[in-house]
């Protein structure tokens, strides 16, 4: 591929197709973006137009604006832009989200976003594309990370609630609202009590119920509930610390986090329980859906990208390393 | 191991005292006697003999997972602890062993002069053999460090509750040099003449930094005023015609301090003295580095007894004729000491504490003003009733140091942090100007700033990193810190050719630019 130029590229705004003059997740404002997943560091405001998968739709309009101009579409369904195939394939990371598919003269780039393996029971599960280059994030590209089936981290989850009740102390959740929360709201024993939602998960919900992509019954934490000794409350993480939390006296506080592998991570975080849940790959999962691709080229981001390409290039890979622009190194904040 | 591992589980997931104590009590109710003396021990710092070096216990992780060791040892850096990181790193099995904590403390230490081979497949059917926590478990058993916040007070008071006995009597009964191989669960913590061990020291009194105004203590008749010297903490125990010196960290230092056994000729007995040890020399107090030269010998040369000779600056005493006199105030023990001294033959290596006159607050500022001059780090102040309590206790006893030194400083390096903190660079190298416009690294320190601070620290080094080495990072040298510390010495050993005493970041000099910084000029004008 000596003269050849990538089809992706990566340059100030985001990931480039310099044929079809169209942006994948770009982090600055563009004429056309295609969007991976409705997460805030891949979907962003400002863009003139949006595509994206038809689940997807809704999360933005809802997150970057109600009057953008985005258009969704079917997993599958192909879409040409100045000559360049475009598709959508699941990627098992939260409702919606996408691998995208580029198709230009025989050579096929595939753009995952985020991704797990693992099937939450919310969203259509992550299909491998077979493709000559992979763009791959890392997340959890360390070989620490490994993951156990979500049921049973559920199960821990089913009895610390039980536990927790059983003490009368309130069960807290901290959890993203967007994906984490609907993993957990689907999963859970739901018979063990009531689940109450701060506000930011209610409002995703509501969005998602509307579009007829989720529904789960949850009660919104309000100033009428005298009594939360039996209940489990979710929450993102801005919740746990601030004044919202202080009326659940005697509160167990856990938080669902892949980085909750760590021990380190979970004595920085001063919770009482940490239950390792992600809506990423881990170590495992990254290496199985890098090699299910049959690709040869692969671009790694965000993340554990440098250790994670120098690994994949001993594997053989023609493997780089891209940053961009709103991830750091590990950064805690960064799995969403 | 499987009570242990619910023990540790639970304390980790916690930082509320009264439920570590409770987890504590309802492991002590279940556990076996040697499984619970080997968790007091360990939880005191009391680890077996090391048998396997880290590195080899690296290889055969990095070996047994299948990933090359360049990888291991990035993650390790990332993860921060070397046990987690091989309890994940390897693949994940079901098997869990029965084996005992004891059990498991004896097959490792049994691994001592065994060969490589015999060590590895040991540590291989070992990691095995356990799973997840245990696996974890164990690798700490081989590495040390369980922090899992129980101090001794804390550990006290779990036995206390779980024996039905007095927190201050298991903190005495705890104290010293034991090991699980060297007495029993029954000789250490119920047998009846324990006080009788003629070695065994008292728990230390420990005092708490003064806080806000010395006015406040109240009136100033009732506090008794001495100098702090900046030595080692020790207790010097003479009964039946043996002396034992204790450092405050329950080592036991005859060796490195042989001249405390000249007290044996002491016509007293059945006494013990609380003090600081310095180094005496030529009448006049010697460095904390002169003392650095004495500490951890197990043998000191002649040529270094004599030019380096230790004396023990005495400021309490805990027993006399053989009798526990801690429950008397300090008034009056300060009176016995003082008796002491007065009377008869001193011997050389010991000297009594002075007691500052004072009439006011006033003269008690000006005497910790002029305590620099002294060689001293401030004053301590004692109330006249208080008993000798155990451990660290606030009203008694408090330090009222100098304010430290401070110099504004430019970082250079910057490492990872350890534990809770390996996500953060919090590690930092600092260096001063000198003459020829050379940035010349002259100290490292790794705390006193807020984990807010902590992060935007590190957003800069990540951004602005010109070199690699490991865990360390070389930074464009752009941020100044204000650095206080408590001393400064010539050393031959440093770049710089200074040393300082407990260097620490005081705040972050964010309106200030590198060529701001101080030079060594400045640093050694305070020699």
């Amino acid at each position: 591929m000596a003269a050849h130029k990538d089809l992706l590229t990566f340059n100030k705004n985001g990931i480039y197709c310099s044929v079809a003059g169209v942006y994948i997740d770009p982090w600055r404002k563009v004429d056309k973006a295609l969007i991976t997943h409705g997460h805030s560091d891949h979907a962003r405001s400002g863009s003139k137009s949006y595509i994206c998968h038809k689940d997807t739709l809704p999360i933005i309009r809802h997150r970057i604006g109600k009057s953008i101009e985005a258009r969704g579409i079917q997993y599958g369904e192909v879409f040409t832009i100045n000559g360049v195939r475009f598709s959508f394939h699941p990627a098992g990371h939260i409702i919606g989200s996408s691998q995208i598919r580029v198709e230009y003269k025989g050579e096929v780039w595939v753009a995952s976003g985020d991704y797990k393996i693992q099937d939450d029971g919310v969203c259509t599960p992550f299909e491998p594309i077979e493709c000559h280059a992979f763009i791959t994030e890392s997340t959890f590209g360390l070989p620490i990370y490994s993951w156990k089936p979500i049921r049973e981290t559920i199960g821990e989850m089913n009895t610390w609630w039980e536990a927790n009740k059983s003490l009368g102390k309130p069960s807290i959740i901290s959890a993203y609202s967007l994906g984490k929360a609907q993993n957990i709201l689907h999963n859970i024993d739901k018979t063990i009590g009531p689940i109450y939602c701060h506000g930011a998960i209610i409002a995703m919900n509501k969005v998602l119920q509307e579009a007829g992509l989720f529904d789960c019954d949850i009660l919104p934490v309000t100033d009428d509930v005298k009594n939360y000794g039996n209940a489990l409350v979710l929450t993102p993480g801005s919740g746990i610390n601030g004044p919202w939390a202080k009326r659940f006296k005697q509160a167990s506080i856990g938080v669902a986090s892949g980085w909750m592998n760590l021990r380190g991570a979970r004595r920085r975080r001063g919770v009482d329980k940490g239950f390792v849940l992600s809506d990423h790959a881990d170590w495992d999962g990254l290496n199985a859906a890098i090699k299910a691709t049959g690709a040869t080229k692969v671009v790694v981001t965000h993340g554990y990208q440098d250790i994670f390409t120098r690994w994949l290039c001993e594997q053989g890979y023609d493997a780089v390393s891209e940053k961009t622009l709103f991830e750091g190194e590990g950064s805690e904040n960064a799995e969403h | 191991m499987k009570d242990f591992t619910t023990l540790f589980l639970a304390l980790d997931s916690t930082t509320k005292t009264t439920a570590k104590v409770n987890a504590l009590v309802s492991y002590f109710t279940k556990a076996r006697e040697s499984d619970i003396l080997w968790t007091i021990a360990l939880f005191s710092h009391k680890r077996p003999k090391r048998t396997v070096n880290t590195r080899l216990l690296r290889e055969w992780a990095a070996e047994l997972s299948g990933i090359p060791l360049w990888l291991f040892e990035e993650t390790y850096h990332i993860a921060g602890d070397l046990a987690e990181t091989i309890a994940l790193i390897i693949p994940v099995n079901s098997e869990d062993s029965r084996k005992s904590l004891t059990q498991w403390i004896q097959e490792i230490k049994s691994l001592a002069k065994t060969e490589e081979e015999v060590k590895k497949d040991y540590i291989l059917s070992a990691w095995n053999s356990l799973s997840g926590e245990g696996r974890f478990l164990f690798n700490k058993l081989i590495t040390g460090g369980f922090r899992v916040g129980v101090s001794k007070k804390l550990m006290a008071k779990a036995l206390a509750k779980h024996l039905g006995k007095e927190e201050s009597e298991i903190a005495h009964r705890l104290m010293g040099d034991w090991t699980p191989d060297t007495v029993s669960f029954q000789e250490l913590l119920l047998s009846e003449d324990f006080d009788q061990t003629l070695s065994k020291p008292y728990p230390f009194y420990l005092a708490y930094a003064i806080e806000g105004e010395v006015e406040s203590l109240g009136d100033v008749k009732e506090w008794m005023a001495e100098y702090k010297w900046d030595g080692i903490r020790g207790q010097l125990i003479k009964r039946s015609g043996e002396v034992f010196v204790w450092s405050r960290g329950e080592e036991l230092i005859n060796a490195a301090f042989p001249e405390f056994q000249e007290l044996l000729t002491w016509q007293l007995d059945g006494l013990v003295l609380d003090g600081e040890i310095v180094v005496w020399k030529e009448g006049a107090l010697g460095s904390f580095q002169d003392l650095q030269k004495r500490l951890g010998r197990k043998k000191v040369s002649k040529k270094t007894l004599k030019e380096l000779p230790a004396t023990m600056i005495v400021y309490d005493i805990l027993e006399y004729e053989g009798k526990d006199i801690r429950s008397l105030p300090q008034s009056e023990r300060r009176q016995i000491l003082d008796s002491i001294f007065n009377s008869g033959e001193i011997p050389s290596q010991l000297s009594l504490s002075e007691v500052l006159e004072a009439r006011s607050w006033e003269d008690l500022k000006a005497l910790r003003q002029g305590a620099r001059a002294k060689d001293a780090e401030g004053l301590m102040l004692k109330h006249s009733n208080t008993p000798y309590q155990d451990g660290r206790k606030k009203g008694g006893w408090w330090k009222w140091k100098l304010d430290p030194y401070t110099i504004d400083a430019v970082m250079l390096y910057a490492q990872r942090g350890h534990g809770r903190r390996t996500n953060l660079y919090t590690d930092y190298t600092f260096a001063v100007w000198n003459a020829e416009g050379m940035l010349v690294p002259f100290a490292k320190a790794y705390s006193g700033l807020t984990d807010v601070e902590f992060k935007a620290v590190t957003k800069f080094v990540n951004a602005n990193t010109l070199e690699k080495f490991g865990p360390v990072r070389s930074v464009k040298p752009e941020l100044v810190f204000e650095l206080a510390f408590e001393g400064i010495t010539k050393s031959s050993r440093h770049k710089s050719g200074i040393a300082l005493r407990f260097p620490r970041i005081h705040r972050w000099r964010k309106d200030k630019k590198a060529s701001e910084a101080n030079s060594l000029e400045d640093l050694e004008s305070l020699l």
